[in-house]
């Protein structure tokens, strides 16, 4: 009977180790941390509220937010337009659907480094396959990745060709949910291909919206090997990301303190970005 | 006529897909200064882009890390998530709820928050520059538990009684009468962790500086952004054809599943 009782906190002590040794302890260390400046050989150094202070007043921090709301803002209505347009179309009486279907997805199963890798090359000022298509065309070369307006918004372009795949199929589930008869009473009506999609079809999908919305904003914060690969968060900081920053900080610099209190102010700054695009949506819903 | 624009959209929404693919593989494929004229069909062929990428790296050795880390994860998980999973759903104890709560939780706190201490807990276990530090922080993942938790709700209680009167431990009801039930929640979790683990490039650049230990991706990523390439293109992208391949000829043969799984992953969070 005793060996009854403490049989389920066996099972679930795995999760109970993990949870300490890599979730609570590591939130609480980096408390800590923010409290000190230490390069992991020297001793630790207490400077109170020095990292917070610094956070405040420094550029790159600000800069880093900056070029992440840049992607975010040409990345979210982008998916969300292109994996809706595709799922609209699939969710027709199409020939060939799983083909166009797979194709779709395919970037999203290849790894980040090997699709930084290939558009680096796509993007080339001179070399690359979207200048020499523009020149073809009679226009003037772009400097997708030398540009520090243009830089971001081609990663941006670039991380939405990656993902949208993914978001075709849950776009095209929610389609699925929609009840046909909905859309067989707006045809009694008279109503139009548009008024049909903004009125059903929108509303039904509202949802994957929402999540859309939630996943590529937390992609947007953890941005990484992307300018890490192809520009190194250049030209002039301009596709500096948050975590890229994080990840300059504590391995280049070796600011062990002053990284985790960015780690710290990241996190908070999605958690709050989150919260207010979930009360946002939902009261669009009501 | 409105059938023929839905599928020209269509063909030219997968050419944009496949063609920079398609182009990558023959860029790697053809001699070094035949790469910037390159648009659709290749000149010649030449294959030494792949013999010095070869002599260059060890990709070979990092082919069967990359295999041996995430095979060691995706079983991890499945053993114990499913344990602690089974736990959640299917035995009364004190602390349960929280312990579910408490996952819910933990699933909301962005990583950025922990990676710093979680390095530096690596550098304390002296577990840089081991495969510990690969496998072990990622043993536990609170999706995968969720999504077990859900699945054995469903098992009948009558399955595990008739189990238990005829005196099978709690853990040999998980695995050998509860497993063969729920094999496509299985094959979900097995899929979403081991393309995560095999793709997951950000971590090993934290904690592996031993060459020899290195997985695919970030053995591919600093030869990438490293100098060793000597700003030969070809060799660069041999490199990544070759990091794409493993994962794109699983998905030619179970891309149902991918899709699915991915799906059902997306529809959880």
């Amino acid at each position: 009977m005793k060996n009854n009782k403490l049989l389920p906190y066996l099972l679930v002590s795995p999760y109970l180790i993990h949870l300490m040794v890599f979730v609570a302890f590591p939130v609480i260390f980096s408390i800590y941390l923010t409290f000190n400046k230490w390069n992991i050989i020297s001793p630790m150094e207490f400077i109170g509220f020095g990292n917070f202070l610094r956070v405040f007043q420094d550029a790159l921090f600000f800069k880093a937010l900056y070029n992440t709301l840049k992607f975010l803002i040409v990345h979210i209505p982008l998916q969300i337009i292109v994996a809706l347009l595709l799922a609209e179309i699939l969710n027709q009486k199409i020939k060939f659907r799983p083909f166009f279907r797979a194709a779709f997805f395919l970037p999203v199963v290849v790894s980040g480094v090997v699709v930084s890798m290939l558009w680096q090359q796509l993007y080339g000022f001179d070399t690359g396959i979207l200048n020499r298509m523009l020149s073809t065309l009679g226009f003037g070369k772009v400097g997708w990745l030398v540009d520090p307006n243009m830089a971001m918004v081609s990663i941006a372009v670039m991380a939405t060709w990656k993902n949208v795949g993914l978001y075709v199929i849950l776009f095209l589930v929610g389609l699925q949910t929609v009840p046909p008869q909905y859309y067989e009473a707006a045809d009694l009506e008279g109503a139009n291909h548009w008024q049909k999609f903004w009125h059903i079809t929108l509303p039904m999908i509202n949802p994957t919206i929402f999540m859309v919305v939630i996943l590529s904003t937390i992609g947007g914060f953890s941005l990484f090997i992307e300018p890490y690969i192809m520009t190194g968060g250049g030209p002039l900081n301009s596709t500096l990301s948050a975590v890229l920053y994080i990840y300059k900080q504590a391995f280049t610099n070796y600011h062990m303190g002053y990284s985790a209190t960015l780690g710290f102010f990241f996190a908070f700054i999605i958690l709050l970005v989150v919260v207010v695009q979930k009360r946002f949506i939902e009261k669009g819903e009501s | 006529m409105k059938k023929l624009i839905l599928y020209i959209t269509l063909i030219i929404g997968s050419l944009a897909f496949i063609y920079p693919f398609y182009w990558m593989v023959t860029a790697s494929l053809v001699p070094e200064n035949e790469i910037e004229s390159l648009t659709l069909l290749p000149h010649s062929i030449s294959f030494n882009s792949y013999i010095q990428m070869f002599e260059k790296i060890p990709i070979g050795r990092a082919f069967f890390n990359s295999i041996f880390v995430a095979t060691m994860v995706t079983g991890g998980v499945l053993v114990f998530c499913s344990m602690v999973g089974y736990a959640l759903s299917r035995l009364r104890f004190v602390g349960r709820n929280l312990i579910f709560y408490i996952i819910i939780f933990t699933m909301t706190l962005p990583f950025q928050i922990t990676l710093i201490p979680n390095y530096i807990i690596m550098v304390k276990l002296g577990w840089t520059d081991t495969f510990l530090a690969l496998i072990v922080p990622y043993l536990i993942n609170a999706f995968a538990i969720i999504m077990f938790r859900q699945v054995f709700q469903t098992i009948p209680q009558d399955l595990i009684d008739a189990a238990r009167i005829d005196g099978c431990s709690e853990l040999r009801i998980i695995f050998q009468i509860l497993w063969p039930n729920i094999i496509p929640s299985l094959v979900t979790v097995g899929i979403i962790t081991f393309m995560a683990t095999w793709n997951e490039v950000l971590w090993p650049l934290i904690v592996i500086r031993d060459e020899n230990l290195m997985t695919m991706p970030q053995l591919v990523t600093l030869f990438a952004v490293g100098g060793r390439a000597e700003s030969q293109l070809g060799v660069k992208l041999a490199s990544a054809t070759i990091l794409a391949l493993p994962i794109v000829i699983a998905y030619l043969f179970f891309q149902k599943y991918f899709i699915q799984s991915m799906a059902s992953a997306g529809m959880k969070e």
